[in-house]
């Protein structure tokens, strides 16, 4: 089971997520988004375009290295892995 | 009859509504995000936002309680196998270098509505598509034929199209170089017959709901380019406005002057006046009735993009660009640099309404004889609607 870390921005579209200790089911970063969109219908498509790539203005981290594979999500996530969904920050 | 003005701007969506005698703004939702557009569906009376939260990308929002709250709509996607050429992008000399790239679309920005008397609902978006709505808003779908128009490079769901685009980008495109569509213009007397305008293409026409599209760049000029009259390639409306009352007549502004249509964009007539400082800007206003009245926000040239010598006027034509009065009466002499972008000028009956990149935001109520500013320190206006 995945820990799932948000940016507190993504409460605001999705307030029911908020304050909850998000733990799902998640071998790699693609399944753990497609489980935050079963959990918050909209997630991913906040997260990723409509190609399934992850947007260039967010970053995700499993623990702290960012993942590799931003085209299809295939980085692996460990069952007490942490991840991080945040937004990547460009200066100013 | 009460009115309200719905205002997109850069943080968020405010309502401008006429209380007690007094027009009075207030924050109506999304605050910080981009709103790029506002309107009501006078079908539905849902109020619908075109939203670009930046890092979290392009949202549909709608209102089914007039306001009171909003929620994310069915959003927009380009379907699997939507590609589009990307043009190379203009080098430090201005010319693109390389050949265009073929590209997966995916949705960069909402950027106008409009709504049909058949119910049909249609958003205009960059990279240069047209999406539609037969359904409220539940589900939207790309129209293919304007997307694999000739003049953009044919059909790219099927093949590699014809190799190359007349299509070109906008700046407006989020850090891409994309065509993006702004204008869409339906005909009140039959929905199946659109205008659509798209930075940097041109204005294009369907008679027959979208199935089929006509360049409509006829009389038009591109003083940037090896062939100015070129129908095809490069023009760059800033926005297309039509009579409702007599849809034939329609306006535009864009970088080259300003030009009018009374023949339902067969043909365009160059009726800029540089003397009267009408020659550049982003929006036009047209009467509801009287297709040769028309009232802009002129700017300085393309090169500067300011008012003209510091000075805010609105002008206004009512014999189809032949002469041209200016209004001034409220508005600020000097030193205001404010700029009007394509969507923030808009008119009801005899009220007219436009917010500015500096957080202005004026009201006339007398077909722009005399204006009040209503509001002067709002995020830039990106939009201003009636509804």
């Amino acid at each position: 089971m995945a820990h799932v870390e948000l940016t507190s921005h993504l409460y605001q579209f999705f307030p029911t997520l908020e304050g909850q200790k998000i733990v799902v089911d998640g071998a790699s970063v693609r399944e753990v988004v497609d489980a935050l969109e079963a959990l918050a219908p909209g997630f991913a498509f906040y997260v990723c375009d409509e190609r399934g790539r992850v947007r260039q203005h967010v970053n995700i981290f499993i623990e702290s290295e960012r993942i590799q594979d931003r085209g299809t999500l295939t980085d692996a996530v460990r069952p007490d892995s942490r991840v991080f969904i945040l937004q990547a920050l460009s200066g100013g | 009859m009460s009115q309200r003005i719905l205002v997109g701007t850069r943080k968020g969506t405010f309502f401008v509504e006429k209380v007690n005698g007094r027009w009075k703004p207030r924050l109506a939702g999304h605050i910080g995000a981009g709103v790029n557009f506002v309107a009501r569906d006078p079908n539905t009376r849902t109020l619908w936002a075109a939203l670009g939260h930046g890092h979290w990308g392009a949202k549909l929002s709608s209102s089914r309680d007039d306001g009171a709250t909003w929620k994310d709509a069915p959003q927009i996607r380009y379907p699997e196998g939507a590609r589009h050429f990307l043009p190379p992008p203009p080098s430090e000399t201005g010319e693109g270098e390389g050949a265009p790239t073929i590209k997966d679309a995916t949705l960069l920005k909402l950027w106008c509505m409009n709504f049909g008397g058949d119910g049909r609902i249609w958003v205009g978006t960059i990279p240069g598509g047209l999406f539609m709505s037969e359904d409220g808003g539940a589900t939207f779908e790309l129209n293919r034929a304007l997307w694999n128009h000739e003049s953009r490079g044919g059909d790219l769901f099927s093949g590699d199209g014809t190799g190359t685009t007349r299509w070109y980008g906008t700046p407006a495109a989020e850090g891409e170089f994309a065509p993006g569509l702004h204008s869409i213009e339906i005909d009140p007397r039959d929905p199946r017959r659109i205008w659509v305008a798209i930075s940097t293409a041109g204005v294009f026409e369907t008679r027959d709901g979208g199935e089929s599209w006509e360049v409509r760049n006829q009389g038009l000029v591109m003083e940037y380019a090896p062939n100015p009259e070129d129908t095809w390639a490069g023009h760059d409306p800033h926005a297309i406005a039509l009579c409702p009352g007599q849809p034939d007549h329609l306006w535009q502004q864009n970088h080259c002057g300003v030009f009018y249509s009374e023949n339902g964009a067969a043909s365009w007539k160059k009726v800029s006046s540089p003397g009267d400082g009408v020659h550049f800007g982003f929006p036009v206003a047209v009467d509801p009735k009287d297709g040769r009245t028309a009232w802009l926000v002129p700017g300085k040239s393309d090169a500067q993009r300011v008012t003209v010598d510091g000075s805010l006027f609105v002008a206004r034509t009512t014999d189809g660009g032949e002469s041209w009065t200016a209004l001034r009466k409220g508005l600020p002499a000097e030193l205001a640099y404010d700029v009007v972008y394509r969507h923030a000028f808009h008119n009801a009956g005899d009220t007219l309404a436009f917010g500015s990149t500096t957080g202005n935001l004026y009201v006339s109520e007398d077909r722009g004889e005399s204006w009040e500013g209503v509001a002067h320190h709002l995020p830039p206006v990106y939009s201003v609607r009636f509804g």
